[in-house]
């Protein structure tokens, strides 16, 4: 922990205003908009080829945008080149150059920014024990196992006292098991450090994890910017429901008659709708697996939705048992909890579905 | 090697009867065109003369001879300075068209190969008429500013005409080492805050550094091993050419040849254990992951001029021997000018005429080599990468060791080896022209071997095993799936061999026992020895470049076609 009091890294607020970027035809990146607070853990979460990695790499300077700026600290860095921004990147092949050992692997941009010689080997040291890989130092990367092979390249990341921390999908070369250990020890290296990072995933459990907010993005632009909790129970839109976690969405189309507005799922069956909902237009039906009950074919006493229902199938997940349930001609999931001794319902009979109102969303495309 | 293989394989039952002996017989084919030729030599150089007694004063002979010490300087001298001159050449032309956003990159890159398919000596004598004591550039030198620069003289004629000759095997491997360098590596670089000629010099090199060390070794042994150019440029004191010359005037028997022979082997080897040696744990290929290569730049005004006037510089004087012999094949006569006095067809008459033998003779040798040369690459890849077979490796060894053997070293032993083995007709086993095939097709081996490993290798083995698996035999899936799906790399190895081996001459020269056996290359020796036969052996030397250029394009072509059918290509 005394090498953390040696490594002083800034927390600054990164701005990115008006981003545009487009290849030939291909518009990358659409009127991207965000503010990252200093100090914070940020993701760039969507699926492959959402323009998550052009934005970081834009950050990084090794791509220009075609309109936009991009300010670190309230300075505006987008004419810099990406030698002079100081921002760390570690990459996605992390990128260790074989023919140096570690150490001078994480020498090089200290060399590069001119510092003595002693300073340089006390900084590679503290940088090498902060990813507690100080006694590899004269080890070749490709000696390394794939977990400290990211630790080094992390290492020679923070080593030079970035301004900003960028990682580019640093979990996807390993294994299932050392990607939990490693976003651990980053989200712990972050926090110890204080240095505002960008994450770049396409695994929402990854940035749910860690990060402290997330900007979901879908071709090209920003879906939707939140912590995890808020994008998980308030999506603003059906991509986001969808990308974050399970959710069952049924068409329909919205009536409004004299006793309030109800909403008539394809095939037929109301659902009246809630007079404080709001529900945008060409809205769909949401709900998540977990919030929905299923009870036999006998109307249910209280005051939840019920729906009639068909069981599909059925899945044993462990905790809890995942039906595949028919509603007219949609089907959606159903996790109930899974209680030994239990009588679970068989396939192919008629069951009832109920849904409490303050769980429903109401979202749009 | 033979015993261990037969004996370890049949206790452990590790492959089956078939490929033990395909082993064997490719064991037995090496070993008597190879390793047993080279042994003799090896054996002469250190036995007394006539007996079978162990001697070092052979050794001592050519040590205490100045002429030979002196050979030996030379050789070093020319190769060094060779690879120094083909570096020159090659890393401007390597850099600059897979750096940059470089127009004409593609033209570069295949300009670059066009030297490799012409033998170097036909392109010394072009040099000589271009750049020689009274060639174009120095009559106009001496016509304009009073004064000629010795390109051509003595050792330097060699290394100019060396360096444009064999700068292509620097830039292909420059060029992909060059292109296979992660992008990130370079980022990752400039991210943490370096830039420019720091950049190129801390990771870009160093990085290229396996690839450029795999070119300047073959450059250096190439060099070394060639016999031809200092011989038409009348240098004769270099290694090469004395050993020819102590076997052509003395005869056989004289132990000189053999001595220079073992030196001549020893400094290729040693050459290329020691770019070994510098390359060993140097493969930064396999740990690269992800892709792109280098990021290209676009350069500025100034940069783009000069590196245009670069690279036209380079490719003029790389096509020089071309444009010049091309010129002196439809030239009458050409001394003392600028450029030739008038022009003519007749020797294009003459070389279809009477020496059409010498085109025929080639097709013949350098097909049937290739031949040879693709079903040995096709069996050894296969045991190689396929069965577990005890001594595999040694077989892929030996195939590949031929490229350190001089082509003046195999001449000898072949001629030692076969001169006493008669033919029932009476003449002697090593005048018969199979024996200029079986040379042609060992020299090739190496190139044809590794074509075919490399297509082996991309074959995913559960195409095999479906194969196996639906029935088929070891031997019917070869022929049925595995040598369709290798097909391109089988005809990339057999281009390469046929068309390296229609130009080859260094082996020939030594073989060649009557003019109608004698391939092309030799009938372009003999023709640009005189003045009056240099028109002629122009017209051949086209003829020659033309053939091989074509054969490329042609495989090229097909190669191309079958990917695009398996939808392999992009």
């Amino acid at each position: 922990m005394n090498a953390i009091a040696s490594i002083s890294t800034p927390a600054l607020a990164v701005d990115i205003e008006g981003i545009n970027l487009s290849y030939g035809a291909n518009h990358v990146l659409k009127d991207v908009n965000l503010t990252i607070r200093p100090g914070e853990f940020f993701a760039f979460l969507g699926p492959s080829g959402c323009g998550k990695t052009t934005l970081l790499r834009l950050v990084a300077g090794f791509n220009q945008s075609d309109t936009g700026r991009i300010m670190i600290g309230g300075k505006d860095i987008s004419n810099l080149p990406p030698w002079k921004r100081d921002v760390g990147m570690v990459f996605q092949s992390y990128a260790l150059w074989p023919h140096m050992t570690v150490r001078r692997n994480v020498a090089f941009g200290l060399e590069e920014r001119g510092v003595a010689r002693a300073e340089i080997e006390r900084r590679v040291d503290i940088a090498l024990d902060l990813v507690g890989l100080g006694h590899l130092g004269e080890r070749r990367p490709s000696q390394l196992s794939g977990g400290q092979q990211q630790r080094v390249a992390v290492a020679r990341t923070v080593a030079v006292e970035p301004k900003v921390l960028l990682l580019d999908e640093p979990l996807s070369n390993l294994d299932a098991k050392m990607r939990v250990q490693v976003r651990r020890e980053l989200r712990d290296l972050q926090r110890r450090l204080g240095l505002t990072t960008i994450f770049v995933t396409h695994d929402q459990e990854e940035a749910n994890t860690i990060c402290d907010r997330i900007a979901v993005m879908n071709d090209g632009v920003i879906q939707q910017i939140g912590t995890p909790m808020e994008l998980y129970e308030r999506p603003a839109n059906l991509f986001v429901a969808n990308f974050l976690g399970t959710a069952n969405i049924l068409a329909g189309g919205i009536v409004d008659s004299g006793t309030g507005r109800h909403f008539v799922i394809d095939g037929g069956i109301r659902v009246p709708i809630a007079s404080d909902a709001t529900v945008p237009k060409g809205a769909k039906l949401v709900f998540r697996p977990q919030h929905a009950g299923l009870t036999g074919p006998e109307s249910p006493s209280g005051n939840a939705l019920a729906l009639p229902c068909v069981i599909a199938h059925r899945e044993f997940l462990g905790a809890s048992i995942r039906y595949g349930v028919r509603i007219g001609a949609t089907e959606v999931a159903v996790d109930v909890p899974f209680q030994s001794g239990e009588e679970l319902l068989e396939i192919g009979k008629a069951a009832t579905l109920t849904l409490p109102q303050r769980l429903l969303l109401w979202l749009a495309a | 090697m033979t015993a261990i293989l037969a004996t370890v394989s049949a206790k452990r039952l590790t492959a089956t009867p078939g490929q033990i002996a395909l082993a064997l017989a490719i064991a037995a084919f090496l070993g008597l065109f190879l390793v047993l030729p080279v042994a003799t030599v090896l054996y002469v150089a250190f036995t007394e003369k006539g007996t079978s007694t162990f001697t070092l004063v052979n050794i001592y002979d050519f040590v205490r001879t100045e002429l030979f010490m002196r050979s030996l300087w030379n050789s070093f001298y020319v190769s060094a300075m060779s690879v120094v001159w083909a570096s020159v050449v090659a890393l401007p032309l390597a850099y600059l068209t897979t750096r940059f956003a470089f127009r004409g990159a593609a033209l570069v890159q295949t300009l670059g190969f066009l030297p490799l398919i012409m033998p170097p000596f036909v392109g010394a004598v072009a040099m000589q008429l271009f750049f020689g004591r009274n060639g174009s550039v120095n009559l106009l030198l001496d016509d304009w500013f009073d004064f000629k620069i010795g390109f051509m003289e003595g050792l330097n004629g060699v290394i100019f005409v060396q360096s444009v000759h064999y700068f292509p095997f620097i830039l292909i491997n420059l060029s992909a080492a060059l292109r296979n360098i992660d992008r990130a590596m370079e980022e990752a670089a400039q991210n943490l805050g370096s830039s420019g000629f720091r950049l190129f010099r801390r990771i870009v090199f160093p990085l290229a550094m396996p690839g450029y060390l795999a070119g300047a070794s073959l450059v250096f042994v190439k060099v070394f091993d060639d016999l031809a150019t200092p011989l038409l440029l009348n240098v004769k004191d270099m290694l090469a050419p004395q050993a020819y010359l102590r076997v052509t005037s003395i005869g056989i028997a004289d132990p000189m040849g053999y001595v220079i022979s073992v030196v001549l082997v020893v400094a290729s080897v040693a050459a290329m254990w020691l770019s070994a040696l510098a390359l060993k744990g140097r493969d930064y290929s396999t740990t690269q992951r992800g892709g792109g290569g280098l990021a290209r730049r676009v350069m500025t005004p100034f940069e783009a001029v000069y590196g245009y006037g670069v690279v036209i510089l380079i490719l003029a004087l790389v096509l020089a021997p071309h444009l010049g012999l091309l010129l002196l094949s439809f030239a009458t006569i050409w001394s003392f000018s600028p450029l030739p006095d008038a022009y003519t067809v007749a020797h294009y008459a003459r070389v279809f005429g009477e020496s059409s033998l010498y085109i025929k003779n080639t097709l013949i040798y350098a097909s049937i080599a290739g031949g040879i040369d693709i079903v040995l690459g096709v069996a050894i890849a296969y045991l190689v990468l396929r069965t577990k077979l005890v001594g595999r490796e040694w077989l892929d060894w030996a195939a590949s060791a031929a490229l350190a053997i001089p082509g003046v070293v195999l001449g000898i032993g072949y001629l030692r080896m076969f001169y006493g083995v008669t033919l029932p007709d009476g003449t002697p086993l090593a005048s018969f022209w199979i024996m200029i095939v079986l040379a042609l097709a060992i020299r090739r081996l190496p190139y044809a071997l590794r074509a075919c490993h490399a297509a082996l290798q991309q074959i995913s083995v559960s195409l095999e095993e479906a194969a196996e698996n639906l029935g088929a035999t070891k031997a019917r899936t070869v022929r049925r799936v595995v040598v369709p799906l290798m097909a391109g790399g089988i005809l990339a190895g057999f281009v390469t061999s046929f068309s390296t081996a229609a130009v080859e001459l260094s082996a020939t020269l030594m073989l060649v026992q009557s003019n109608s056996d004698a391939p092309l290359a030799y009938g372009l020796y003999v023709f640009m020895q005189s003045a009056a036969g240099r028109g002629p052996g122009a017209a051949l030397g086209v003829v020659a470049v033309l053939l091989v250029a074509l054969c490329t394009f042609l495989s090229q072509l097909i190669i191309e076609r079958s990917q695009k059918a398996k939808g392999m290509g992009h």
